[in-house]
């Protein structure tokens, strides 16, 4: 069974010409099968982790260990953890000029799969996953993220999580900017990756509505760069009443 | 308007829409246009029109000391039924025709040239094959000139290959009758130490369309001065340009579409990429529309993308307007680096790094390739391409 262990995790960025450490000591193991929703104030260093895991060149890893499956998911380029079965959708995905969807979809399965998937299944399999999210075909001829409304770039994260099938998928606020079908349509499709039983998953988000089209197993609080408190599905009640205040105030700002 | 995004340092992208009395295209060069080369000062590297070459690798292509060696080029042209070939001398009344020389080279290389190339493709005949001539350096140092001329209402593709290594001085006309359709693909595929400088000149006939597609990869220095200018309405010319500048390559692209005739229409699209220490592509783009063309309709496009540190764009749009009456004009312009975060997308996605470069070079380049609107065209195009993106990422 695959397991993420990430152990005393720090990571620090450059700005300014300073160097900034934003998380200081995040400790967290996440188990295939297993839905860990990441919840926390804005600045509190959820998204850091998110790109550190994936391999952000921006963020340098100051100490720690994360392991996949006992693997060094460190010593990997962002590439190699994408194969070993790291899945990052991300918050903002960026336009690619010139690079249609299809194109794109087919050149990742092909790089994660090891081998180009055969055209016949792949289209179906394409069309398929396209319908699940309500997609228009049209959709896969045009340029990756180019002219996408948020909820278009969203479902497309969400498609290809369905196509990659990773080991680990960690979502970015995924439920940023979404109303409310979109947010219906996108978690659909992240809970039928879940169903199959083969992902693990890290939903990091700021509010607590996504969690009730995506059951938590496990909810983690996130303040000033670590997590501060882990409990079950009833932790984000709890935020959902009471908000960030109790972890933010007492000093310690995001 | 001119646009300009994440700059790399050392590079320019300064555009003005003038609207004047008088126009400065012509003003701002050095000299009136000549065919003898004695009219033009030898530039010393200040002037408007020389300020981005590197004058001293020109190879005295500049300055009168090269001088024509019996090993220069060796051209061919392959040309379907129906189209004649000719070697002709420098009194034939075909020459010079459809633009007269800007710049001291140009000038040199009309002075300079013993026997030009006229390839004429009779009225109203349409070719299903293109027409190719090649052009391959064989070393030495040479002066050109080539004519095509295409009758009212015929139709057709030549495609110009320049490869090998040589010196070259040669300019190119392109005289289209009434009605008449060509499409010019100029290839400069020329080996690391080739300088080429050259003046395309299109007359384009009244109701005809030209488009010319100019694709630099090779070369020391290229610099090409592709310019448009109409004998009658209705006429169309795009032009079209991709470059791939490399390490201590000098790539120069000088575009003039004069507007001097109502309702014409214009498009030039030009791209590029670079990559390596010290490769400079250079990119002016000059449009005029005179008083007398009314009805113009203009647009014209650079956008640049610098995949590594150390490599210089300049990129010049300027368009003048001397009259109102006119149904559209504008220009863009933009340089911006390879985006990092375009690279970490795709990484994140399981596609290496060679392979994600690839990907968003080739696809900057397919937007473009796409217009030609010529399928054999834009596949060879494309493979090119490729083969230039495997050669070098």
């Amino acid at each position: 069974m695959a397991t993420l262990e990430i152990r005393d995790l720090h990571v620090s960025v450059e700005a300014d010409n300073a160097t900034k450490e934003i998380l200081k000591g995040v400790d967290l193991t996440v188990k295939q099968g297993e839905t860990h929703a990441i919840m926390g104030p804005n600045g509190s260093g959820k998204s850091t982790l998110a790109y550190s895991l994936a391999g952000h060149p921006k963020y340098t890893i100051t100490g720690g260990t994360v392991t996949l499956d006992g693997e060094d998911v460190l010593e990997m380029s962002v590439d190699e953890r994408a194969r070993a079965g790291v899945f990052l959708a991300m918050q903002y995905p960026v336009e690619i000029p010139g690079v249609s969807v299809s194109n794109f979809l087919r050149t990742s399965a092909t790089a994660v799969r090891g081998e180009a998937p055969k055209l016949r299944t792949w289209v179906k399999e394409v069309k398929e996953a396209m319908e699940r999210l309500n997609m228009d075909p049209a959709f896969a001829e045009r340029n990756v993220n180019e002219g996408f409304s948020g909820g278009e770039k969203k479902r497309h994260e969400i498609l290809q999580l369905e196509l990659l099938r990773p080991k680990i998928a960690i979502l970015d606020e995924t439920d940023s900017g979404l109303d409310v079908d979109a947010l219906r349509i996108v978690s659909e499709g992240v809970n039928r990756v879940r169903e199959s039983g083969e992902v693990g998953t890290l939903l990091i988000t700021h509010y607590t509505r996504i969690l009730r089209y995506i059951k938590p197993d496990f909810v983690h609080v996130f303040s000033a760069g670590r997590i501060v408190e882990s409990g079950g599905p009833e932790l984000a009640d709890k935020l959902e009443n009471e908000g960030y205040e109790s972890y933010t105030k007492g000093g310690v700002s995001a | 308007m001119a646009e300009a995004q994440n700059i790399p340092v050392g590079s320019t992208t300064a555009g003005s829409i003038a609207v004047a009395a008088e126009s400065t295209v012509a003003t701002r060069m050095s000299a009136p246009p000549s065919f003898d080369v004695a009219d033009f000062p030898v530039p010393h590297g200040r002037e408007e029109e020389w300020r981005f070459t590197p004058l001293e690798r020109l190879r005295g292509l500049h300055d009168g000391t090269a001088v024509a060696t019996g090993d220069g080029v060796r051209v061919e042209v392959e040309a379907p039924e129906g189209v004649t070939v000719e070697t002709v001398g420098r009194d034939d009344a075909r020459l010079g025709r459809a633009g007269t020389p800007v710049d001291r080279v140009a000038a040199q290389a009309y002075s300079a040239f013993e026997k030009a190339s006229v390839v004429t493709v009779p009225k109203e005949t349409v070719l299903t094959e293109p027409i190719r001539i090649s052009v391959h350096g064989e070393g030495g140092t040479a002066f050109g000139h080539q004519v095509v001329e295409l009758g009212a209402f015929a139709e057709a593709v030549v495609v110009i290959d320049h490869t090998g290594d040589a010196v070259l001085a040669a300019n190119v006309d392109y005289l289209l009758g009434d009605g008449a359709k060509l499409t010019v693909v100029s290839i400069q595929d020329w080996d690391e130490k080739a300088v080429h400088v050259g003046q395309h000149n299109a007359l384009v006939g009244r109701d005809a369309s030209f488009k010319s597609v100019v694709v630099t990869f090779g070369g020391d220095v290229v610099r090409l001065h592709p310019r448009v200018t109409y004998a009658g309405t209705g006429g169309e010319a795009e032009l079209f340009g991709l470059y791939f500048t490399e390490k201590g390559q000098h790539q120069e692209h000088r575009l003039l579409v004069d507007h001097n005739t109502p309702h014409c229409k214009s498009n030039v699209a030009y791209k590029g990429a670079l990559q390596g220490e010290n490769a400079h592509a250079v990119w002016i783009g000059d449009v005029l529309i005179q008083a007398a063309a009314e009805g113009t309709d203009t647009y014209e496009m650079n956008r640049n993308l610098v995949l590594t540190d150390g490599a210089r764009v300049d990129s010049v749009p300027n368009l003048e307007i001397e009259t109102g009456e006119i149904a559209g004009a504008g220009h863009a312009s933009a340089t911006g680096r390879f985006d990092d975060e375009q690279l970490f997308y795709l990484m994140a996605r399981g596609i290496p790094e060679t392979e994600a470069r690839r990907l968003v070079v080739r696809g900057f380049f397919a937007e473009l390739v796409q217009q030609i609107g010529l399928p054999d065209v834009e596949e060879r195009l494309i493979t090119k391409i490729e083969a230039e993106l495997e050669a070098s990422l």
